[in-house]
């Protein structure tokens, strides 16, 4: 992705001073937090349950070694591994499949399908919460499969959370991608599926990353339905987490330690790919 | 994906366009169905429970509560009833606080990227440490948050009373009045990264050739942002607004790991009263009814907003 | 387009009514018993007694395995914490499908009782648990409506009890703990200084906020409902009780403003426990003061005070009845081996053994043999839960009204902590407001 290239002369002393600044500003900002978590985790409980030092005197890993036990974190740590991946992987396809519908065919209802879809992100997730529930529940006793309770049922939950954006990211990236390679891939023999998997997905692989680094940050932080739809062999890290508050003190130097360490996947995940993230969204938000 | 290649040699060519026209829908069936099992079938539902008397009586058998005809609705709208009028002020509440943390949060995002458009050292490592707060999950961050604004034991108190002396006696964040603020400060710190993020992407779009006629021509920063950097995020901003709008609206971790149960009267957000009329008051009738409200109310906004954003850009480029 | 619109809105509704139809056949069946209980597997969700989730489960392990050796039935346990029960088991019962047996507040049994979900206990079944005439009949009182069978059996027994610290009292020159309120204040006056406050309070909880509520405001003769269950929340009576409860911050001054942040049910007892704090009111307190290091001999332990000295007739009441109470699901499959876990639970030596390990009172006559029981604070809160302890206002909307009172005294209370004066009229008001809300609700 080429740099904006920007007008041969500097740029003016006052607006390096103004963007001096105000970026400092915004970076101390942001910095606060992160050193509360990181320095808060690194204290023994009773210096945390005193008034705040910025710099920890006492300096102990402890949290990390306590967290583990306080609440099966481990545990949750695998349930949330296996719901995200999953979840991620199946709307990821769901959405390409769909997005290669929207962008290369025009067929009755393509219009009906784009705002049905995208109205769905306005739906406030607490009116079906206990439908869904409810419909879980049936099909479970209908067909023997069981959804409520279950990692199938969340990972379904989780995959359709994120279509919506994920479809509509992937149908302005396809539609950046110059119909000439379908053609050329179709000279090739291959058929429509073939042109999507040789041509359209390679090539929009920005797009696809942050499609799915996306799909991938909202299932690991969803509270509201995991809360309702686990059980203990279930339970995720987001509902888990909440657990620390309910021991009998509050221990913030083991919540600050267990924050970090359940966000340190995604964060790394996501800062990586990070390069990808702008090309992604470059090309598919601005049509 | 083998069949996709079978060769069309022998089946009649009417079967080739069937197979055609079919495809579409075909590579749609699997977004319909889930759209349908986890969005559209709880949310009519949803739509169906608004009419009824859902209380914890037929919770158990909820084909048995009576219907309610549109009584769910009146209560909700009845703004000289305590529900209804508790709802209205955290509806008020609510618009305050989507307002202020777009509006706070598009300013910073823009004016950071905007700052940022050009290369200077250490740019690359910035945009990637603005980043984390957006890659935090949500929940982690207002725990943080929650801990930071603690009365005695918080950071932002040994700052503002120890080491800044701006009080003199610790003031509440939690609780009371200050709640507001707190609710929309964790809010910011976590939203405006992705408003960076998604300016910052747009502005790779423009392109560089404009900046350098427009410097020929003497035109200044000011000059440049005013008329090629702000009419060319016209579109990226069109959808960043809306999507920050609703997803603060709707936005019930933050202040559900913020507040617990019971949020501050002034910092009590739709989707938390609305959450304790279900599941704290046990009135899942009545919330349902307000969910639809709020859905309503949510899609006449989006629809005017298109809308009139459409048409401004439309009538811009003629 | 013009086709797949109505075929589509069609089939969504069609689902929908499906979903809604299937869900009312799921309530009736379930109740039929199994022949042979052993092999079974029972699910039994318990709530948060030890403090930490995995403190309960490793003090309830050894007694499940006990229950299998006797009977051959296994038990599936699972531990919810506070947060989270009440959504569960709404979220149980409106499905049909949950757990076997699940512990619940006492105080909401009236609640979940009109919702059906639980199997009542009948003669019948009292029997076969071997529990007739045993529970404490204060206990028994908050297992549901009266006139109705109950639908649980008290399992943990609690009530609230004036905690106060010896050392303290005897620096202050208190010789003997309050029994009046008047008293109270102008101990905890004496008690409040540099870094050490009279009391402190959980001002952000619901449920205990609530629970004094009711407390004071039946010391002041008020009631939240009258006697056709119609509720009755703003009467001078109801706003001289909170006022005096939420005064010891506003008016008295004895009590921390940062008690107002306090919500998650320990700090106030941790403040105790580590000498901020002169006195608290609290239930069954003794395993988390030793939690924070706290030796029972440090504190003592007396009834909560009254309004005027000792009172007699209705406002005779120093402390909610407090507790557990063990339910079984009417949905459950394995209602025999059910109810033989329910005999378990209410015998002699699993209630000495449970409640020595959360420090609560045996809900059984019969387990106060234990010498753990014979303690001058099990005594005081034991005679408490027999002779001035009443039960929660048994109606159905009782969950509601610790939810709707619960946020008045938060609210309150952060007036309080923030400067803003908290006065009869405002108190009202806010009853007022709450008791529309929770009118709502029918």
């Amino acid at each position: 992705m080429p740099r904006p290239p920007r007008s041969p002369l500097a740029p003016p002393v006052s607006f390096v001073w103004t963007r001096r600044i105000a970026l400092s500003a915004l970076g101390i900002f942001t910095f606060l937090p992160l050193w509360v978590m990181v320095s808060g985790s690194l204290k023994p409980l009773r210096d945390v349950q005193a008034a705040w030092s910025w710099i920890p005197t006492n300096l102990t890993l402890r949290p990390y070694v306590d967290i583990w036990s306080t609440v099966p974190l481990g545990h949750y740590f695998v349930n949330s591994l296996v719901v995200s991946s999953c979840s991620t992987a199946i709307s990821v396809v769901i959405a390409i499949l769909a997005a290669y519908a929207v962008s290369r065919h025009r067929f009755p209802g393509r219009q009906l399908f784009s705002v049905t879809v995208l109205s769905t992100q306005m739906f406030p997730g607490i009116l079906f919460l206990l439908p869904l529930f409810l419909i879980y529940v049936n099909i479970g006793t209908a067909t023997g499969v069981q959804l409520d309770g279950s990692w199938l049922g969340l990972i379904v939950t989780y995959l359709t959370f994120t279509l919506p954006f994920s479809i509509w990211m992937l149908v302005g990236y396809f539609d950046s991608i110059p119909r000439e390679l379908d053609e050329a891939a179709k000279v090739d023999g291959n058929g429509p599926i073939g042109a999507l998997v040789r041509v359209i997905v390679p090539a929009a692989l920005p797009g696809i990353v942050t499609v799915a680094v996306y799909s991938f940050m909202t299932a690991w932080g969803e509270v509201l339905f995991a809360s309702v739809m686990t059980d203990d062999s279930t339970r995720t890290l987001a509902v888990g987490l909440r657990n620390y508050a309910s021991e009998n003190d509050v221990y913030w130097n083991q919540i600050m330690a267990a924050s970090l360490v359940v966000s340190i996947p995604v964060v790394v995940a996501f800062l990586l790919l990070q390069r990808y993230l702008v090309a992604g969204l470059t090309a598919g938000s601005v049509k | 994906m083998a069949d996709a290649r079978t060769p069309a040699a022998h089946p009649s060519r009417n079967w080739a366009r069937v197979r055609r026209a079919g495809l579409p829908y075909l590579l749609l069936l699997p977004a319909v169905v889930f759209e349908l099992l986890v969005h559209v079938v709880p949310m009519l539902t949803g739509i169906y429970m608004s009419f009824k008397h859902l209380t914890e009586f037929f919770i158990r058998n909820w084909s048995a509560a009576p219907a309610a005809g549109v009584d769910n609705y009146r209560f909700a709208l009845d703004f000289n009833n305590a529900v209804g009028k508790q709802l209205l002020e955290s509806f008020w509440t609510t618009c305050e606080f989507t307002v202020l943390t777009v509006g706070l949060s598009w300013l910073l995002g823009t004016g950071a990227a905007v700052l940022m458009q050009d290369p200077f050292r250490g740019r690359g490592l910035l945009r990637t440490y603005f980043l984390v707060p957006y890659a935090l999950p949500a929940y982690t961050a207002a725990i943080t948050w929650e801990f930071m604004f603690q009365r005695d034991t918080g950071l932002v108190n040994t700052l503002l009373v120890h080491d800044l002396h701006l009080f003199k006696t610790a003031p509440f964040w939690l609780i009371g009045g200050n709640s507001f603020w707190a609710l929309l400060i964790t809010a910011v710190w976590r939203t405006w990264p992705f408003a960076f993020l998604v300016v910052t992407a747009g502005l790779q779009n423009i392109p560089g050739d404009l900046y350098e006629a427009a410097a020929l021509d003497g035109a200044g920063m000011w000059r440049r942002l005013r008329s090629i950097t702000l009419p060319q995020l016209r579109s990226v901003n069109q959808v960043l607004v809306l999507v920050l709008f609703l997803w603060n609206f709707n936005d019930f971790n933050t202040p559900y790991t913020l507040f617990g149960n019971v949020p501050p009267p002034q910092a009590n957000l739709i989707s938390v009263q609305i959450y304790d009329t279900s599941f704290q008051n046990w009135n899942f009738g009545s919330g349902s009814a307000m969910s639809v409200l709020l859905l309503l109310f949510l899609l006449v906004v989006t629809a005017v907003y298109l809308l009139l954003t459409n048409w401004r850009r439309r009538s811009s480029d003629a | 387009m013009r086709v797949s619109r109505p075929a589509l809105l069609t089939l969504a509704v069609a689902t929908a009514l499906l979903a809604s139809a299937c869900s009312s056949s799921g309530g009736s069946g379930g109740t039929g018993s199994s022949g042979s209980a052993a092999g079974t597997t029972l699910t039994y969700w318990a709530s948060d007694q030890g403090g930490s989730i995995a403190q309960d489960v490793k003090v309830l392990t050894p007694e499940l395995d006990a229950f299998t050796k006797q009977t051959g039935i296994k038990v599936k346990l699972e531990v919810i914490g506070w947060n989270d029960l009440l959504n569960r088991i709404l979220a149980a019962a409106s499905s049909g499908q949950g757990p076997d047996l699940v512990n619940i507040g006492n105080t909401w049994s009236a609640s979940l009782q009109a919702t059906g979900a639980f199997l009542p206990i009948s003669d019948d079944v009292m029997k076969q648990i071997n529990g007739t005439g045993r529970f404490l009949p204060g206990a028994l009182a908050a297992t549901g409506a009266p006139g109705q069978p109950p639908v649980g059996v008290p399992i943990y027994s609690m009530a609230y009890g004036l905690y106060y610290n010896k050392a303290m009292f005897q620096a202050a020159g208190i010789t003997q703990p309050p029994t009046t309120w008047d008293d109270f204040v102008a101990d905890g006056k004496k008690l409040t200084k540099a870094g050490q406050w009279g009391v402190s309070v959980e001002g952000a909880q619901t449920p205990e906020n609530a629970h004094h509520a009711f407390t004071f405001a039946k010391q002041m003769g008020g009631s939240f409902y009258d006697s056709s269950g119609k509720p009755t929340f703003d009467t001078p009576q109801n706003v001289a009780g909170i006022k005096r409860y939420v005064d010891f911050m506003a008016a008295d001054k004895i009590a921390n403003p940062s008690d107002a942040e306090y919500s998650n049910g320990t700090e106030a007892v941790k403040d105790f426990a580590t000498g901020k704090s002169a006195m608290l009111l609290w239930q069954s307190a003794d395993a988390t003061l030793a939690q924070y290091g706290m030796n029972p001999s440090q504190y003592g332990v007396a009834p909560v005070p009254f309004d005027a000295a000792s009172p007699s007739g209705p406002n005779h009441v120093d402390s909610i009845v407090a507790g557990i109470n063990l339910s079984i699901f009417a949905n459950t499959k394995h209602k025999d081996a059910a109810i033989s876990f329910m005999k378990f639970m209410t015998s002699q030596q699993t209630q000495m053994d449970l409640n020595k390990a959360y420090s609560s009172l045996p809900s059984v006559s019969d387990a106060y043999g234990d010498p753990a029981f014979q303690t001058q604070t099990v005594k005081t809160l034991q005679s408490v839960l027999a002779n001035s302890a009443a039960p929660m206002p048994a109606v159905a909307t009782e969950s509601q009204f610790e939810t709707v009172i619960g946020a008045v005294v938060q609210n309150l209370f952060a007036d309080a902590a923030s400067g803003k004066p908290v006065t009869d009229a405002s108190i009202a008001a806010q009853l007022d407001q709450a008791q529309q809300k929770l009118q709502a609700g029918g």
